[in-house]
């Protein structure tokens, strides 16, 4: 079980093959796991043979297997991409560096999601946020250096935080196993350390996912970053924080705790609206499709955290799903705004003109995937705000539904401008290319989109499999603390 | 200066609290090479800053808010020292009492960091290599015969007035790099290992072609050179898990290494050490060879400009 990630550490310069095949058999090896962990509970697996709490434990139940799946699936459609579409973004020597990174971080998010060890949490972070940081610089715009420093100073602030909080737990209770954290927090629950170790983690983990006052850094790390890059952390980087996020505040410290020590709820449904609202009112005014998007993607973690912070099995189910539900969306969004940048060399809103008909199915991908951010039915993005509305109401929370509903207002805003500029203007622009010279993306670029846009659709009907396995995991996570 | 002053200070620091192997890391990475590598940031930029046109209230706030928040979090710690705090009754006995049995080593530092934890070590490894593929993906430059040549004319007239320093120096590396290897092959018995030992060592080569100059050095130890030990030192790690699986282990269980499970641990806690001691080694060396590189292609375009 540890074999699928030591297989990822491989760093030869791989080349995309190599890469591929690497998050091919983590994917591979996700979904085995989750299947057992669906049918036998949970998994522990001692590393260097040395029992918890002395040695570090891989964990997995439904919860992780269910990100693992996520991370791992998003990754290796977008690999599918990436040889074509780095080839114009990023020089040629430095291609092999490319992916030793790619898979450097892909390593580091997965190790997050398995671990069952608070310190190793951090090793992990710090390996998938490093390599984030370079990737990022590698962007082709030199705007693209200033973003990747943004987000440098506020990531390594948000891993200090978490690592002063886990210092201060493992002062108070002599361990770093989460479960053993969680079975020794309650005792010594009532002192101002563990408060204050509690306070650092969740700042910590709210900066990493972008949370509304502290997603400063995230428009411009995802609209100047390789366009392959922005694909792969929109589908996956903010999930993991929310994932660590619900690990610690449920598993670790305890439910009773977590929400009783600070205003939580209160804190995060404010929070998470303003989040909707102010980042989907930003997006209305980009004039850069991945700017656009990028505040999109903060507006939908608000969405997450207000599921979050209903506390309740609905609730965290909603979170649960719109996570999975997001990935597939922004990963079709993301990656046709890739085939673009490949094809006409921006992603200004201007440049589009027209494309509707000069790529034509590039076009309807980013259509089919607004669609899905603003909630339509039959797609996955209904599925989720379905639930996150039941769950709402179903704790008589109804003003904050209402507000939600609004929210998607606003997205029906943003993406009507895309397909506005898109399908109803003329085709010239200043400083036009001739317009024969636009093309219809590769097939290496259409086969991923048009795969993530069918799953968007699939999930969106046929909605067993996500929801049941999202009930299942947020079940079990208040299981382990009532 | 003032940080590397901190570093040392810091180190000192953690030798009075009993914790030796960290105050050496701290002292050959915070004061060390740290430093080193801040200094070679500012000569590639400029000495002075500019003038601050905001200020920064709001972050003095949330500096101010932080260290409140701290202190009051040191309220309720234990004391120092007091032998009934949770750390020292939970975890950290079965580590004092029976790592001996189990795994062998006089330094229980080396046990733990080695074998009870070695897959947090393994992802520290993996940490350093992905530091130095960042440096390598952003900094590198191509490096083209003709500029090697300006650099080479550049450094010879810079490098002839440190006599003494070059001779010094010439007489200081070899027992530079003897201590790495002590430093390294002691970790068992005291302070030491390959982060550490990595760490000298690349002072030593960092030394030599700071006086020397680059192309020099590079003779010696060429980039491609280092990159494929950068990643052999993690591979090495890696695959001692690897081979402890197929023998019918956990990952990194060491004890199925040989017959004896003692045995076993040493042979596992050496391999993994020596990985260890090479990545950190060529990582230091790749990002000071970047940065230095990417430092004296500079001056070099601008006298070939001239």
């Amino acid at each position: 079980m540890a074999a699928p990630l030591c297989l990822l550490f491989r760093h030869s310069r791989a080349a995309w093959l190599f890469a591929l095949i690497a998050s091919g058999t983590a994917l591979v090896i996700s979904i085995l796991l989750l299947q057992q962990v669906l049918a036998t509970g949970l998994i522990s697996y001692a590393l260097g043979g040395w029992q918890a709490p002395w040695g570090i434990e891989y964990r997995i139940d439904t919860l992780n297997a269910f990100l693992l799946l996520i991370i791992s699936s998003l990754s290796t459609v977008v690999l599918l991409a990436a040889d074509t579409s780095i080839s114009k973004e990023i020089p040629k020597e430095k291609h092999s560096l490319f992916y030793v990174l790619y898979l450097l971080s892909l390593t580091g998010m997965l190790g997050i999601v398995a671990t069952g060890d608070a310190f190793n949490v951090f090793v992990f972070l710090e390996i998938s946020s490093l390599s984030a940081y370079a990737l990022i610089a590698l962007g082709s715009d030199r705007r693209a250096l200033w973003a990747s420093y943004q987000y440098l100073i506020m990531g390594t602030i948000g891993a200090t935080f978490i690592l002063i909080g886990i210092g201060l737990m493992y002062q108070m209770t002599g361990t770093l196993n989460m479960h053993d954290l969680s079975n020794r927090l309650p005792e010594v629950a009532q002192t101002r350390t563990v408060f204050t170790a509690f306070a650092f983690v969740i700042v910590g983990v709210c900066l990493k996912l972008a949370l509304f006052p502290l997603h400063l850094w995230l428009p411009n790390a995802y609209a100047y970053a390789p366009s392959i890059v922005t694909a792969f952390f929109a589908a996956t980087a903010t999930k993991v924080a929310i994932y660590l996020l619900i690990r610690f505040t449920y598993s670790v410290f305890g439910f009773s705790f977590s929400f009783t020590a600070l205003p939580l709820q209160l804190l995060f449904v404010v929070l998470g609206v303003l989040g909707i609202f102010v980042a989907s009112s930003a997006a209305i005014y980009q004039s850069n499709v991945k700017h656009l998007f990028a505040y999109s993607s903060i507006a939908q973690i608000g969405y997450m955290i207000v599921g979050f912070s209903i506390s309740t099995v609905a609730g965290l189910t909603a979170t649960l799903l719109h996570l999975f539900n997001h990935a597939l969306m922004k990963g079709a969004l993301f990656l046709a705004l890739a085939a673009v940048m490949h094809r006409i060399g921006s992603v200004q809103l201007s440049a589009l003109k027209g494309l509707g008909r000069e790529m034509p199915l590039t076009m309807a991908a980013i259509v089919a995937g607004g669609l899905s951010l603003i909630g339509v039915p039959l797609t996955v993005g209904f599925v989720s705000k379905w639930y996150l509305v039941l769950a709402l109401l179903e704790n008589g929370w109804w003003p904050v539904a209402m507000l939600i509903l609004l929210g998607s207002l606003l997205a029906i805003v943003y993406v009507w401008r895309i397909v506005e500029v898109a399908y109803f203007q003329p085709r010239v622009g200043p400083g036009e290319l001739s317009k024969d010279s636009v093309r219809e993306a590769p097939l290496a670029f259409l086969v991923p989109i048009w795969l993530l846009v069918i799953a968007n659709v699939y999930f969106g009907i046929d909605t067993r499999l996500s929801v049941e396995v999202a009930q299942t995991a947020s079940e079990s996570l208040f299981g382990l603390s009532q | 200066m003032l940080s590397g002053i901190y570093g040392l200070l810091s180190a000192s620091f953690f030798v009075a609290m009993d914790a030796v192997d960290v105050a050496f890391t701290e002292a050959s990475v915070g004061a060390g090479i740290s430093t080193l590598l801040m200094f070679l940031a500012i000569t590639m930029t400029e000495r002075r800053d500019h003038s601050v046109r905001h200020k920064p209230w709001l972050a003095l706030i949330v500096v101010v808010v932080t260290g409140a928040l701290l202190i009051y979090g040191t309220l309720d710690m234990p004391y120092f020292g007091s032998a009934d705090a949770p750390i020292h009754v939970h975890v950290a006995p079965r580590y004092i009492n029976d790592s001996m049995q189990e795994i062998g080593v006089i330094n229980l530092v080396t046990s733990v960091l080695g074998s009870y934890r070695a897959f947090d070590t393994f992802g520290e490894v993996v940490v350093i290599f992905t530091a130095g593929v960042g440096v390598l993906a952003l900094l590198s430059v191509s490096r083209r015969p003709e500029n090697d040549a300006k650099i080479d004319a550049l450094n010879v007239s810079m490098h002839e007035q440190h006599l003494i320093l070059r001779i010094v120096i010439k007489i200081l590396i070899p027992f530079i790099l003897l201590f790495a290897l002590y430093v390294q092959f002691h970790g068992d018995y005291g302070p030491g290992g390959g982060f550490q030992a990595g760490v000298i060592f690349a002072a030593a080569v960092i030394l030599y072609s700071m006086l020397f100059g680059l192309s020099t050095a590079r003779r010696v130890i060429n980039q491609p050179l280092t990159q494929f030990i950068a990643a052999l030192g993690v591979l090495l790690y890696g695959s001692v898990g690897v081979v402890s699986l197929l023998n019918g282990g956990n990952f990194f269980d060491y004890n199925v290494l040989s017959d004896d499970p003692v045995a076993g641990q040493h042979l596992g806690i050496l391999l993994i050490e020596a990985g260890v001691g090479l990545t950190v080694a060529s990582v230091m060396i790749i990002i000071f060879f970047n940065f230095q590189g990417r430092k004296e292609y500079g001056q070099g375009q601008a006298k070939g400009d001239v």
